[in-house]
């Protein structure tokens, strides 16, 4: 056995994380670690490489036992880890981030030269030759980053390979490459943890699995002999609630919206849309196909130059997000991390604070009112914490999430944008937050959600844009709305998706 | 292009139209003269701005800097007159004590999760303290070997280069080196980009911070021990706010005061731009020294204004990237 864990447990105020978690992992292996939001995937993974400090349990590497008091302590043990944080240092190269603590040096001085060689090296293999090594990370989109970091991490693991969430930020074909890079480490003996949300993933690549719930070991088993249902049992420790396969179409209400020709040179060609009481809209397209721009549009974060947007009573300005969130429009955007919580803030003051803007500083919510807003998102979200006085910093990253989203929904718009919603959130309360989204249609909410998974859209939307090369070029109702029609109208190869 | 390196572009751009402007009203201003004295009378400013570059590179800060030259001075010219032991050897004490001295802050600050701007604050009135305890008067330093020490090299148009001149442009590139070309200097970096990142990147912070801190420490020391030699004495009064003047420097050399971004070199460039304000004055003989202080404070609102600028213009560039 490459590393065992035995009765490890952690315990923060008030939540105990860990409870006496066993976990193997050998060489050649990829092993997938499974659980709701704050079962204690992460902890494990912090209390393994030496970030958290474990209160008892022992860990050994090769049979010998080890505590790494550090992340740099691991690495020397070639641990090499990705966290589910941000990994990575905007402010320094891409070359400074991947050599980091084994930048090449001569007479004590960093040979620059070799150091962006190696950088190079390391990135091969990752489909990332476009990316200038010389220049600040911060340059690049998450999904690059992301996979930057993966780069190191893979780099700086002799023996075991940890990866948090890697593929959250990534899009197909990226996962694809990413997935390739895993099978070579694999043969190479590397054993490799593997934790996701998306159980195809899993499916598809991990050989063992081991699930927690509420800190405590479920089960190991081989991913083989485990079905799909049996799994989200095991983490559930419930049957899951049988979400509707497809949104019950409805009577049409009244147009409330209507976009003509917005857009932005080098963004998002024009389009044209109308949105009506009560729907939901799904965004299809592959990463970079111009759908968080054209959210960004639509809320002002980069303003359209041109088209107006009109509403029954007049024209709506969405010069800037100001303007829009004063218009009743809301927006949870997908780089939650930079744009979305404050960490040091718990979680009532974060779910008040964008309500509070939009009140005025003048009106101070209630602390008993604030109080009762994120109990009510508290139970309705699932968030899983030990009360709305914790810090959202210390919450599980799926729970963060969720966070986010009760900030927006707290402030009740009309017309609210949702940039991948479930990015992170686990299988339980992903059916949780489709419910949720469909309840608030009904008390007239429009919402437009962008997603990168089918069945999702399926399931929640009334109406399917789907977009390619930065233009809308098709839109699906009712029953056209499968996975089979958004795939072809995403590849078709002729302008107006005349494939369809 | 790099934008961070847009500050430095327009320091030295800045410094290079002053310095003409200098030289069309007063042709003398291009001498050796004045380019010797400009090196000498800011050596001081000038090593201690490399210390604080690389403290405020992390995210810090470092206050306790004028009372350590303060104290400096004053501990030469005691340990010289109460003491047989040669200035070599006092030099190498005081850098002992004062590196000392930042490396315990550093530890303060890493160990007890302290903000730097409180302990050091603490510091400055320890270090400013203990100066008086050692005399409350000016004490005057003459020793042989302080006359060695002022010696200097007359360059082709009779300008003096003198030894703490180049001292300072010798500390300017080890600041250099050190903060750009070394793996400390990479920690430096990733601390100022964000702490928590950098330990889970495996940096050393506790380390790195005490060293960063120590180094400042040494600095702070050198400057004291130059200072003594410009000055001929210590005194225990000496230097005061001398901490603000040098974050000062920084900011202008273009380094962004929340850490992560900036050069050594550009403090450098941000000294001498002080002192060339301050030659021009003097030439001029009708202004008042004030002057000198008005200008820096506009130079400095300038470039916060500037950073600022890049970092939406940043922003947006990176939004297009996406
Ligand atoms: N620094 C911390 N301080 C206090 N509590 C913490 C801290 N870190 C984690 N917790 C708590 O420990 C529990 C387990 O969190 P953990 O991050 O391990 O969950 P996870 O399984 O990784 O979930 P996710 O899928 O959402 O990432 C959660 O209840 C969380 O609130
Ligand atoms: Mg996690």
């Amino acid at each position: 056995m490459l590393l065992t864990i035995d009765n490890l447990s952690k315990t923060f105020p008030g939540t105990v994380a860990l409870d006496s978690v066993r976990f193997d992992l050998k060489a050649g292996e990829v092993h997938a670690l499974l659980g709701e939001n704050g079962a204690g995937k992460s902890t494990l993974i912090k209390c393994l490489t030496g970030v958290h400090a474990r209160d008892s349990g022992d860990v050994r590497l090769h049979g010998e036992p080890v505590s790494p008091g550090s992340t740099l302590e691991a690495q020397e043990l070639g641990i090499g880890t990705v966290y589910q944080e941000v990994n990575l240092l905007p402010n320094l190269t891409v070359a400074e981030n991947l050599t980091f603590g084994r930048q090449p040096t001569r007479f004590g001085m960093v040979s620059v030269r070799r150091m962006r060689e190696d950088a190079k090296e390391m990135l091969a293999g990752f489909g990332l030759d476009h990316v200038n090594v010389s220049r600040e990370l911060g340059a690049y989109s998450v999904a690059v980053q992301q996979l930057i970091a993966i780069a190191r991490a893979v780099a700086l693991s002799g023996k075991v390979l940890i990866l948090d969430e890697p593929t959250a930020s990534l899009d197909a074909r990226e996962t694809e490459m990413l997935f390739e890079v895993v099978r070579r480490l694999r043969e190479r003996g590397l054993g490799i943890v593997f934790i996701s949300h998306f159980l195809d993933q899993v499916f598809d690549l991990s050989d063992r699995l081991t699930v927690l719930r509420n800190g405590k070991h479920i089960v190991t088993a081989e991913t083989a002999g485990m079905d799909r249902l049996g799994l989200i049992h095991h983490m559930l420790g419930h049957e899951l609630d049988k979400a509707e396969d497809r949104r019950t179409t409805r009577s049409i209400r009244n147009e409330r919206l209507h976009f003509k020709g917005l857009g932005r040179r080098g963004k998002i060609e024009p389009f044209d849309l109308t949105v009506r009481e009560g729907e939901v809209i799904g965004l299809a397209g592959l990463l970079g196909s111009g759908r968080t721009e054209t959210a960004d549009i639509l809320f002002g974060r980069t303003p359209a130059d041109r088209g107006e947007a009109t509403d029954p009573d007049g024209t709506i300005d969405l010069s800037n997000p100001r303007a829009a969130i004063a218009s009743g429009f809301g927006y949870a955007p997908e780089d939650r991390k930079t744009d979305g919580i404050i960490a040091d803030l718990s979680i009532r003051e974060n779910i008040a604070l964008a309500l509070q803007a939009r009140r005025g500083w003048a009106k101070p919510i209630p602390r008993g009112e604030q109080r009762a807003l994120a109990d009510d998102y508290i139970r309705r979200l699932d968030i899983r914490t030990s009360d709305a006085e914790k810090a959202v910093g210390d919450l599980s990253g799926g729970n963060q999430q969720k966070v986010v989203l009760a900030r927006w929904l707290a402030m009740n718009p009309r017309f609210l944008i949702l940039d991948e919603p479930t990015r992170g959130i686990d299988v339980g309360a992903h059916a949780e937050i489709l419910k949720l989204i469909s309840g608030l249609t009904d008390r007239g909410m429009s919402i437009l959600m962008i997603s990168s998974e089918f069945d999702e859209l399926i399931a929640a939307s009334d109406r399917v844009i789907v977009l390619r090369d930065r233009r809308h070029v098709s839109e699906l109702v009712g029953d056209e709305i499968e996975t089979s029609r958004i795939i072809a109208a995403i590849a078709a190869h002729d302008a107006e998706g005349a494939a369809l | 292009m790099n934008s961070r390196v847009l500050p430095l572009y327009a320091t030295i751009a800045i410094f290079l139209v002053a310095y003409l402007i200098c030289y069309l009203q007063f042709p003398a201003m291009l001498s050796t003269r004045v380019i010797g004295n400009l090196l000498t009378d800011n050596a001081y400013l000038g090593l201690v701005g490399v210390g604080m570059t690389v403290v405020i590179l992390s995210g810090g800060i470092d206050l306790s800097v004028g009372s350590v030259i303060a104290f400096a001075g004053v501990f030469i010219a005691v340990m010289l007159r109460d003491t047989g032991l040669h200035p070599l050897a006092v030099f190498a004490l005081l850098l002992a004590v004062t590196s000392a001295f930042g490396a315990a802050m550093g530890g303060l600050i890493h160990g007890l999760a302290m903000p730097p701007f409180i302990v050091t604050l603490a510091g400055m009135f320890l270090a400013r303290g203990a100066s008086y305890m050692l005399t409350i008067e000016s004490v005057p330093i003459d020793h042989a070997f302080y006359d060695v020490l002022r010696s200097y090299y007359r360059m082709p148009g009779g300008g003096r280069l003198t030894l703490i001149g180049v001292t300072m442009l010798l500390a300017v590139v080890v600041g250099i080196i050190l903060a750009h070309r070394t793996r400390f200097g990479t920690a430096v970096f990733a601390i100022g980009g964000g702490a928590q990142t950098a330990r889970l990147m495996g940096v050393a912070v506790g380390r790195t911070t005490v060293l960063i801190y120590a180094f400042s420490g040494f600095m702070a020391g050198l400057s004291g021990i130059v200072f003594s030699i410009y000055t001929g004495s210590g005194y225990p009064l000496a230097t005061v706010g001398t901490e603000l003047t040098a974050i000062a420097t920084v900011v202008i050399g273009g380094t962004i005061l929340t850490g992560g971004s900036g050069y050594v070199f550009g403090t450098l460039v941000g000294v001498l731009t002080m002192g060339l304000i301050q030659t021009y004055i003097v030439f001029d003989g009708s202004l008042s020294s004030w002057w000198t202080k008005i200008v820096i404070g506009v130079l400095l609102l300038l470039f916060i204004l500037l950073q600022k600028g890049l970092l939406i213009l940043g922003q947006r560039q990176r939004s297009k990237m996406t």
